[in-house]
């Protein structure tokens, strides 16, 4: 007990890789007179990508370190991979953009790799305390980076809401963090799954400090009650880092939510499955309905993310290996996707000026057939038209849940699915059918944009030939959740 | 009268839902929010305490330490952003955060 073990660091390795190179990256950018910023972005993009490629190929099994807050499995593993290409795209994708603005800071990568860095704890977290501070280092770098335009009340105002109300989120994950280890006497994941073994009545204060925990990382997901941040927030702040809000954090927050449910409280579904349940169906009804009037992109891809989340937490419902799985190959497809979309948000441009609005694109059809065909292929896999990937990744959440017996849970799913197809299919039809004003976009020159654009699409499209990879890496990381 | 478990539980109960109807219901200033969050913050922190003091487990007062820490980043970090939207917009009521709407 007295002896004093050190921690083995090499489990950690990815993580103090990233937390080296991005104080090292902060100082490269302070120090000396010229604009560095170019060189940080470019630096920071290489490191994100090459630690998703290692990650890929180290981390296997399942270990433990920092007396077991910090666990590194393969289910982790899948998901650093996605959030580390995730970043590595939104920084790569953000620098033209950025200049034109005129707000390229070196700070700006900086900031995403520490939310980066923030993401890796968060999906490797084994305990109460490292939960939240992965968390709060997740978040803190975002507060700042939606008041990154600080020149603009938009900006500042989105910053400003969605710091007020993801502090707010926070006390309350951590209100009930604190009564679960009181209730459970440990903060620890395996002990409180020990505890929590599912024999005996679970105590009233175990439920609401689960409850309260769920409300604070549904928050971060934006999830129906906790949603109203979102399209705020997305509007308000910058394009690219909306772009970043929208394909990286709620990777994470999604593979804490598994993580913490099929764990600690994995004994105890029948305890919380109403709840997400209600979660996920509000989610998924709102972001079905509340789009359908919005004419502002941003605030549109808001919606649609909304009800992304609900269909993701389809899976989680079902508490299964089959279930986690479903997830996993969902927000990959998600997050491809949701690349896609916004590279096309950052190409909209007329007479240089960015523009947001959905009749904007009108007309686009016949000016840039390649953009219009690559944007209707998003959109056609958010709807979950057959042959794109988006179809497969609903098909298996909802195939998780009938084998699971939620047969109305999925019904509603597949209701909700052919609403939101109506605002997806809107967007497809302003740029085909209507005509174009006399104003239309400037033509996409961006060279980095159309590549990742290109590359999302053909990926979105040839899914079907080969899904193999996908779904047997899912089913490796899946196991590994419930082989502990 | 003995004071015990509950009374601890209790006042850090009432300091939360203190901090929460502070966010909801101040109309007037963003400086109380700020106020508020700090008020939820360390009725966790009562919470903590005090379930480790009667568990006999330090755990709880680690964690403790962390949520103070933590808990200065944030106001740091909130005060700079509220500071750049007051350059902005030269008010920082909180019916002046409406530019944003939808």
């Amino acid at each position: 007990m007295n002896s004093f073990t050190p921690p083995e660091l090499i489990t950690a390795f990815p993580e103090i890789f990233l937390a080296i190179m991005s104080l090292m990256l902060l100082m490269l950018g302070v120090a000396g007179k010229e604009e560095k910023h170019k060189t940080v972005s470019n630096f920071a993009a290489l490191t994100l990508l090459l630690l998703a490629g290692a990650v890929y190929r180290f981390c296997h099994g399942s270990n433990l370190t920092f007396n077991d807050m910090f666990i590194n499995d393969t289910f982790g593993a899948f998901m650093k991979v996605l959030v580390l290409i995730g970043s590595a795209v939104s920084v790569y994708m953000s620098t033209h953009y950025l200049e034109r603005q005129r707000i390229m800071r070196f700070e700006y990568p900086v900031l995403i790799m520490f939310s980066t860095l923030g993401m890796m704890l968060m999906i490797s977290a084994h305990d109460l305390i490292s939960l939240y501070m992965g968390l709060e280092l997740q978040s803190l770098p975002l507060y700042v980076l939606a008041a990154f335009q600080r020149d603009t009340v938009r900006s500042t105002e989105a910053g400003l809401k969605y710091f007020v109300l993801g502090a707010l989120s926070s006390g309350m994950l951590l209100y009930g963090a604190s009564l679960l280890y009181g209730y459970t006497g440990t903060t620890e994941f395996t002990h409180m799954a020990n505890v929590l073994n599912g024999t005996g009545a679970v105590s009233l204060g175990v439920i609401v400090g689960m409850v309260l925990l769920l409300s604070g990382l549904a928050f971060k997901i934006s999830a129906v009650p906790f949603h109203m941040w979102t399209p705020d927030v997305y509007e308000g702040a910058p394009t690219s880092v909306t772009a970043f809000f929208a394909i990286v954090p709620k990777i994470a927050a999604l593979a804490l939510i598994t993580r913490v449910f099929m764990g600690p409280f994995g004994h105890i579904v029948h305890e919380w499955r109403q709840v997400i349940v209600f979660i996920s169906v509000a989610s998924m009804v709102l972001g079905a309905v509340a789009a359908v009037r919005q004419t502002n992109i941003k605030r549109l891809l808001a919606y649609s993310s909304i009800g992304n989340m609900g269909y993701a937490l389809v899976g989680l419902v079902a508490a299964s290996e089959e279930g986690v799985k479903a997830i996993m190959i969902f927000t990959a497809i998600y997050m491809v996707t949701s690349i896609g979309a916004f590279a096309v948000v950052l190409m909209m441009k007329q007479r240089d000026r960015m523009v947001e609005n959905i009749y904007d694109l009108a007309g686009l059809g016949q000016t840039q057939p390649m953009l219009a065909l690559a944007m209707t292929v998003m959109m056609f896999s958010m709807a979950g038209i057959p042959p794109l990937a988006g179809f497969f990744g609903k098909l298996f959440v909802f195939q998780a849940a009938i084998n699971a017996h939620l047969y109305a849970l999925s019904i509603i799913g597949v209701l909700t699915s052919v609403v939101a197809a109506y605002y997806y299919l809107r967007v497809i039809k302003v740029m085909y059918f209507d005509a174009a004003s006399d104003d239309t976009l400037d033509r996409a020159e961006d060279r980095r944009l159309n590549g990742l654009l290109a590359v999302s699409a053909l990926a979105l499209v040839l899914f079907i030939i080969a899904p193999g990879p996908l779904l047997t890496t899912a089913q490796a990381a899946a196991q590994s959740l419930f082989a502990l | 009268m003995q004071i015990g478990m509950a009374h601890f539980l209790v006042l850090s109960a009432i300091l939360f839902t203190l901090g929460v109807f502070g966010i909801f219901l101040n109309r007037r200033n963003v400086i109380i929010i700020l106020m508020s969050i700090e008020l939820i913050l360390l009725s966790v922190t009562i919470n903590l305490v005090t379930f480790s003091s009667y568990l006999h487990d330090l755990t709880g007062q680690v964690f403790s330490m962390f949520i103070l820490t933590v808990a200065a980043a944030e106001a740091a970090i909130g005060l700079a952003v509220l500071v750049s939207f007051f350059r902005n917009k030269s008010s920082i009521a909180v019916e002046d955060i409406s530019s944003l709407k939808g």
